[in-house]
């Protein structure tokens, strides 16, 4: 079976999967649970300044797909509403008792050299395996200067970054937010600030639906509603995307990144690893499922590494960044046509419609005699969009298939048709 | 009650079991079932199932507006296609209709969307402050239809929504036809055929006279003479006999007889119970009576059908709802001779069997016999003649036995329409008679107005 283990900014840990800094690890009884249910590492729920946060009910509220699964998460938590000393006592004890696990703890404290400065070393003491700089929560603690409130700032995460690493000797975790235009400066900031790592992404601003009836958004607090944070499953693109964008960031290359996004099951943390993760944080799945996920994460990342020819996460590790790359610098010969496989096709007039309306008018409807109807690809109409294919209800009904056009690479960069075009 | 069965038993379950046996058959979903099941749909294109349906209901919209929570526009969808929408709902061959053509049965799935079924949700919780069809304004125009069926009343509502002003004329104390006589009890419970017609009369403008029979003491005639059109609705009446010995006997009767008195029966206990008895026939009927007859307590029910399980009338689904209330389908055999105990009542049958020579149905000459308190004959409907025996209903046209119309419902005599069963066109399914009315009605409509503007 292939080695699950990693050592990730200097933390080990037995497996990749961490569970983010969230409810999940909010105390020291669900982190005990994580740990026995097999959880690689945690990042315990963000610290702050005593007196502790006071947090609001109802809380969270959820974007739904057509069979009430949920496709994104919304919460408006604050930090811990425990005591700092609660935490520093149980995460104390936890290390102790679960010494092979990776124990990092979340910070978020005002954005002064004093306050960093005083928890930093409390912290140290505790045993923990290193901190996690909360620069994203954006609900709540950013309209009193935290959270994102910094996050969204280059120059206050580089400060606060060089704070950490002046007054602590553990490895410094960035956390960043995606409610940003460009995350490679929150990135570059850190990384000059002399961060280990960074994680993302933090939650996205979000509101998830609103009562028609009582005329507020959710989740509803009395009679109102305020905008929170959004994850699950519905933002692992966004943040797929954004670690990309870090990890071929030539300013950034290199610096460990731990995933963070809607990671639910073994493909997922395998997608975001392969574009450069060195480990993977975990909080909706887990809210939704409880901790045993672990378990299937667990075995079929192992069982897909040991068909793929793959030891350990760093022999893929990275694999697909080279491949993600700018639009200019694709091959615009490339081509492919779609083909439907009549045998499959279900005669749902999906893919028809769909071309037919909104894209190249490439797929025909053809009455047959019996009042059905065959759909077939006008080859030369088809400009090989996918649309068809995504739209097909039927796996591998549609294939896109690759044109052998007798064209070589060309990109925009060299195209004649580019008045910008490189003159060789 | 019924005089050829009055020597028989009464069930021996009491009140409530005997209305357990024959509560709903296909229970509704819920708002839950009702939201996964919609949202299999796959909304499509040229949708398969809605030109399989007789009606033409626009299903993927339907469908798609109960998943988006707006089951009212769901209902008037269905309604403005099809005003029987909920009876078609539960008593369609959906798995030979709407379901078989349904793309999710392909081999990945092989699960058809329960159109069926949501189509009911649909009218089931659609919540009408009024009844949702407007009539235009009156066009002073009145139009006659002959029988208060699914075609009758369908064809009377699209043209009481046209402005014209519709007399029904009805051989029955309740309207509803087939819904409300004809079809198993467990199909349609709650008093829902009446519910229905009630919905339907809504819309005013509709007169049902009851109790009037055309050939009895009603004209085609004097129809054609009274008003400005006429719709004939009249169903097939008559049921098919055998043409055998002792046909009459006690114990025998046809099968549409006793569902229709089951159906009417307000206390299923003083029903007649055939702890034995024989089905004669393979259509929906004979089902029907098989099973209700199983579950009033009978513990030996042979259906018996003279060709095999593939040429059945009835679809596999209803052999299946037969095979599980413990009916016995036996094919390849056929009636020879009525067996009457010493009092002259029916203790059994004779059948012999048959087998295919040369395509042709033969009898092979062995013979056998049930032992049986009763035989219900399901043979099959055919058109009552007598109702068309004045001079003009004479003139007709017939396709055969039954009345002969356009591809617009007009039968040979102009300003006469007519639909459903008692016409050759289509099948005998109650969502055919439906939208039968319907296009009557929309001919008669377009008719009449052609005449006014040309006046």
């Amino acid at each position: 079976m292939a080695d699950l283990s990693i050592q990730f900014a200097g933390i080990k840990a037995p497996n990749p999967f961490w569970l983010a800094s969230a409810p999940p690890t909010d105390k020291a009884y669900n982190v005990v649970r994580a740990f026995e249910a097999g959880w690689g590492g945690v990042v315990w729920k963000t610290l702050g300044e005593d007196p502790a946060a006071v947090n609001v009910s109802s809380r969270y509220s959820a974007h739904y797909g057509v069979n009430r699964e949920v496709m994104g998460m919304n919460n408006i938590e604050l930090i811990t509403d425990r005591s700092l000393e609660i935490n520093l006592r149980e995460i104390t004890q936890v290390k102790k008792d679960w010494p092979d696990r990776a124990l990092v703890v979340s910070l978020m404290v005002p954005c002064v050299e004093e306050a960093w400065k005083a928890i930093l070393p409390l912290v140290e003491a505790t045993g923990a395996d290193g901190i996690e700089l909360n620069f994203g929560c954006p609900h709540g603690m950013s309209e009193r200067g935290m959270g994102s409130a910094v996050g969204q700032v280059p120059e206050y995460v580089e400060r606060v970054t060089r704070w950490c690493k002046t007054h602590c000797s553990l490895p410094v975790i960035v956390k960043l937010t995606p409610n940003i235009t460009d995350i490679r400066q929150s990135a570059r900031a850190a990384h000059r600030g002399g961060a280990d790592a960074v994680s993302l992404i933090n939650t996205i601003n979000s509101i998830t639906s609103v009562d028609l009836e009582r005329m507020v958004a959710l989740p509803i607090v009395g009679n109102q509603s305020t905008h929170g944070g959004y994850c699950g499953p519905a933002v692992k693109p966004i943040a797929l995307n954004m670690v990309a964008e870090i990890a071929r960031d030539p300013e950034t290359r290199g610096l460990p990144i731990s995933g963070i996004g809607g990671i639910g099951s073994w493909r997922d943390a395998a997608e975001f690893i392969a574009l450069g993760c060195g480990s993977v944080q975990v909080c909706t799945a887990a809210m939704l499922n409880g901790f045993r996920i672990v378990e299937e994460m667990k075995d079929g990342l192992s069982r897909w590494m040991d068909s793929q020819g793959y030891k350990s996460l760093q022999d893929f590790s990275g694999r697909a960044v080279g491949n993600t790359t700018d639009w200019k610098y694709l091959d615009i010969n490339y081509q492919v046509i779609a083909k439907i496989d009549q045998q499959a096709c279900i005669g749902c007039g999906r893919c028809h419609i769909a071309c037919e309306d909104t894209a190249h008018q490439a797929i025909a409807s053809l009455k047959q005699a019996d009042g059905s109807h065959r759909y077939e690809v006008i080859d030369a109409e088809c400009v090989g969009c996918n649309l068809c294919q995504i739209t097909c209800p039927v796996q591998d009904c549609i294939e896109m298939v690759v044109q052998d056009n007798g064209k070589g690479f060309l990109d925009w960069e060299h195209d004649p048709r580019n008045p910008y075009a490189v003159r060789a | 009650m019924i005089e050829s069965l009055n020597h028989l038993p009464h069930p021996r379950d009491n009140a409530a079991t005997l209305a357990d046996n024959f509560s709903d058959l296909a229970p509704p979903l819920n708002d839950r079932q009702a939201r996964l099941e919609s949202s299999r749909c796959l909304y499509c294109y040229d949708a398969p199932c809605v030109n399989a349906c007789p009606s033409e209901i626009d299903i993927p919209s339907f469908i798609r507006n109960i998943h988006q929570e707006n089951i009212q526009g769901a209902a008037q969808t269905i309604l403005s296609a099809n005003i029987l929408g909920g009876s078609c709902a539960r008593v369609c061959p959906t798995e030979v209709l709407c379901q078989q053509a349904c793309v999710r049965n392909h081999h990945q799935e092989c699960a058809p969307v329960l159109i069926g079924q949501l189509q009911r949700y649909a009218l089931d919780n659609a919540n009408f402050d009024a009844h949702p069809f407007q009539r235009a304004a009156a066009t002073g125009k009145r139009v006659a239809v002959v029988g208060a069926g699914p075609a009758g009343l369908s064809c009377a509502h699209r043209l009481a929504l046209h402005g014209h002003d519709v007399v029904i004329f009805e051989r029955c104390e309740k309207a509803g036809g087939l819904n409300e006589y004809g079809i198993a009890k467990y199909k349609l419970v709650d008093d829902f055929a009446q519910r229905e017609v009630d919905f339907l009369l809504q819309i005013g403008g509709i007169e049902i006279r009851h109790g009037r029979t055309l050939g009895v003491d009603l004209t085609l005639t004097e129809l054609r003479q009274q008003f400005d059109a006429v719709f004939l609705g009249l169903g097939l009446a008559a049921s098919r006999q055998l043409g055998m010995a002792d046909e009459t006997a006690p114990g025998m009767l046809a099968a549409t007889q006793f569902i229709r008195e089951l159906r009417q029966a307000d206390d299923l206990t003083k029903l007649p119970l055939a702890d034995r008895c024989i089905v004669l026939g393979a259509g929906n009927t004979a089902i029907d009576m098989a099973v209700q007859m199983a579950r009033l307590g009978a513990r030996d029910v042979n259906l018996v059908y003279r060709r095999g399980h593939e040429d059945m009338g009835a679809t596999l689904h209803e052999q299946d709802i037969a095979k599980a209330a413990q009916v016995r389908l036996m094919t390849w055999a056929q009636p020879q001779q009525v067996l009457l105990d010493d009092q002259g009542r029916v203790r059994g049958m004779r059948f012999e069997r048959t087998h295919l020579v040369n395509g042709r149905l033969c009898a092979t000459g062995e013979t056998f016999e049930l032992a049986a308190d009763a035989i219900f004959k399901a043979i099959g409907q055919a058109f009552d003649d007598s109702a068309l025996d004045d001079p003009m209903a004479r003139e007709l046209q017939r396709d055969g036995e039954r009345i002969q119309v356009d591809g617009q419902l007009q039968t040979s005599i102009a300003g006469v329409y007519a639909g459903g069963d008692c016409t050759a066109l289509g099948q005998d399914l109650t969502v055919q008679a439906v939208q039968h009315g319907k296009l009557a009605a929309e001919a008669i409509h377009a008719q009449l107005m052609l005449n006014v503007e040309a006046a």
